[in-house]
């Protein structure tokens, strides 16, 4: 029940994506593929290798790549839009809103580079709000995975699930926390490590963060249950308050701004039980260019070390 | 149901769509008259002429596709579609009452006959090139239509998706440009000018026809003519006028989504051949034994694709 990250395999979540999306378009020919030119870095190349016939090249026009989609899913295909998160997200917002999510089509939109992640190309390049936008839209399901074993096992969940779903994934490559033999199912939470003072509820990329502040506060004495929060939407709230029940203190951990994502969802979950919370995420601000990643999540307080932080201040609230 | 070539009849018919349009426009609210009523030929010889359906079966596979890129003309295609019965025709008297089959612009899930989510602008047209992808995939011979206004072009995403229809080369669509020169506060030549528009679509790489979009006999001239053009999409720029067949709203911008008081109503009414104060009739023309088809075969066999 205690991973430990030092022995951890690494998988990169988009070569893990691309390589999925092949393995789905060999067991379903209602899977096409649309890039807005980033398939190098999204890794739809493999798919475009594999089925040029069903990948459609949309070059740099998210919002007709995203309405295309819409018309491929009203012929009964089950089209994957791909491009960076601000891309696929943003930029064709009030394209998955009248055109994707109030009709309910089976439009998959993936947000790639997500978060921070593309860390040298700064804000414009940057999410911290993509998970509120996608989140916020009746119909849409919103899933991020915390490795790239989840990664995977999300395409599949995507493609058997009809309806739109959103998928955000980092361009960091990220150790396995999840377990290959577990399923995925759309809304459960899962248990990561257990403890029994403070519970951690944690998103995407600050899942290992989380494992990490784990550990240390186990040599502390204290005992962290982190938990995998990997789908935003919708919210299974009972599950979430039964895995802190007789808990001290909650702690969230995403990155992303804390207005829209993680924090919303766990605030508003526990709004009737009384029981202190602390939040770690981005506060309301923009991300900017830096030379690595790590130096980022200092900068923006996403580090095992804030994690850990907070879970000691909550257990003194 | 029976299909009719003949310019005469398909004239008849859009005088009636243009006359329910006024209904559901109706006394003292707001609708979008003009729009739907300058692209009420055109919708009508789709569904009068051209286009393979069963209204008793909206989501028939083999079916042509027609959606309206321009979604606040929705008026003219529920008046259609009713009297093609895809639905009763008193639905067109509730048309956006609160829970109401027929919305202030289209919603695929919720109306019989339509094709997709459209009103936010300039979003159908690549609804359309996705659509016409996806049925050649299946190898399908439908054909998909679609509607874009003049002022929608200022919309970018009308040319991104025509880029798109043109490299992928989607000679199984058509695209009327339903070119009534007025947008909502004026002319688009004085307030934002986004032609000429059959240089700019032969640029993108479309076959190009130019029309008078009130003339039935060219609109199915145009539409013959389409189905023959391989290897790239067509785009049909058809000249109308806004608030066609209303005298006092033709070519008048504050009748975009305008409010009709009741002698204006009934002006509009008597103008279009209809009297205001005769009960509402519920037959749709489907039902008619002039449009029946022997031995009561369905419509999918009318029609070209």
């Amino acid at each position: 029940m205690s991973p430990t990250l030092a022995t951890a395999r690494i998988q990169n979540p988009r070569e893990v994506y691309g390589r999925t999306l092949v393995e789905l378009g060999r067991a379903d020919p209602r899977v096409v593929v649309l890039e807005g030119d980033l398939g190098k870095s999204t890794m739809t190349c493999y798919f475009e290798e594999t089925f040029p016939e069903r990948f459609f090249e949309m070059g740099i026009g998210e919002a007709n790549m995203t309405s295309f989609a819409a018309g491929l899913a009203l012929t009964g295909k089950i089209p994957f839009t791909n491009s960076f998160a601000v891309f696929a997200a943003g930029r064709a917002y009030d394209q998955i809103r009248m055109g994707v999510c109030v009709p309910k089509l089976n439009v998959k939109i993936v947000g790639s580079s997500a978060g921070l992640s593309d860390f040298g190309d700064g804000s414009s390049h940057q999410t911290v709000d993509d998970v509120a936008i996608m989140r916020v839209l009746p119909h849409m399901t919103v899933l991020v995975p915390a490795d790239a074993i989840e990664v995977r096992k999300m395409v599949y969940a995507a493609v058997a699930h009809p309806g739109p779903v959103y998928i955000r994934i980092t361009r960091n490559d990220l150790p396995d926390v999840t377990r290959e033999h577990e399923p995925f199912v759309i809304g459960r939470p899962g248990l990561i490590r257990d403890g029994s003072d403070v519970v951690i509820f944690a998103m995407g990329q600050m899942v290992s963060e989380a494992v990490r502040a784990a550990d240390a506060l186990a040599a502390e004495g204290s005992g962290a249950r982190v938990v995998n929060v990997s789908t935003l939407k919708p919210v299974d709230e009972a599950a979430l308050i039964a895995l802190a029940r007789g808990f001290r203190g909650i702690v969230t951990a995403e990155e992303h701004s804390l207005i829209g994502g993680l924090a919303s969802v766990v605030t508003w979950a526990f709004r009737n039980e009384h029981i202190p919370v602390r939040c770690v995420g981005i506060e309301d601000r923009w991300g900017q260019s830096a030379h690595s990643y790590a130096e980022l999540q200092q900068e923006y307080g996403l580090t095992a070390g804030h994690v850990a932080a907070q879970a000691r201040a909550v257990l003194n609230d | 149901m029976r299909r009719t070539r003949d310019p005469a009849e398909l004239a008849r018919i859009a005088r009636l769509i243009r006359a329910h349009i006024v209904r559901m426009v109706g006394i003292d609210q707001k609708g979008h008259l003009g729009g739907s009523c300058s692209a009420a030929d055109i919708v009508t010889a789709l569904y009068f002429y051209q286009l393979r359906f069963d209204a008793a079966r909206p989501d028939w596979p083999g079916r042509g596709r027609f959606l309206l890129s321009k979604g606040h003309s929705a008026l003219a295609q529920y008046a259609c579609l009713a009297e093609c019965g895809f639905f009763p025709k008193r639905e067109l008297l509730k048309v956006k009452t609160l829970g109401a089959l027929l919305q202030g612009h289209p919603e695929v899930d919720r109306t019989p006959g339509i094709e997709a989510n459209t009103g936010s602008l300039g979003q159908g047209i690549s609804m359309a090139c996705g659509m016409a992808a996806g049925l050649r995939l299946d190898a399908r011979d439908s054909r998909v239509y679609c509607i874009v206004g003049d002022g929608e072009t200022c919309e970018g995403q009308v040319w991104e998706a025509s880029h798109a229809a043109s490299f992928y080369e989607l000679d199984n669509l058509l695209v009327f440009l339903d070119h009534n020169g007025l947008m909502t506060n004026g002319k688009l030549t004085d307030r934002y000018n986004t032609g000429p528009y059959p240089e700019k679509w032969r640029a993108f790489g479309w076959h190009v026809l130019e029309i008078d979009g009130h003339d039935p006999g060219a609109i199915v001239g145009a539409l013959d003519t389409a189905a023959g053009l391989k290897g790239r999409p067509t785009m049909v720029v058809a000249h109308t006028v806004k608030g066609k067949g209303v005298s006092f709203a033709e070519h008048r911008p504050e009748f975009h989504n305008g409010t009709l008081n009741r002698a204006q109503y009934q002006q509009a009414l008597r103008e279009l051949g209809a009297d205001p104060d005769a009960p509402f009739d519920e037959t749709p023309l489907c039902a008619l034994p002039e449009f029946a088809l022997p031995g009561g075969a369905a419509a999918t066999t009318g029609g070209a694709a």
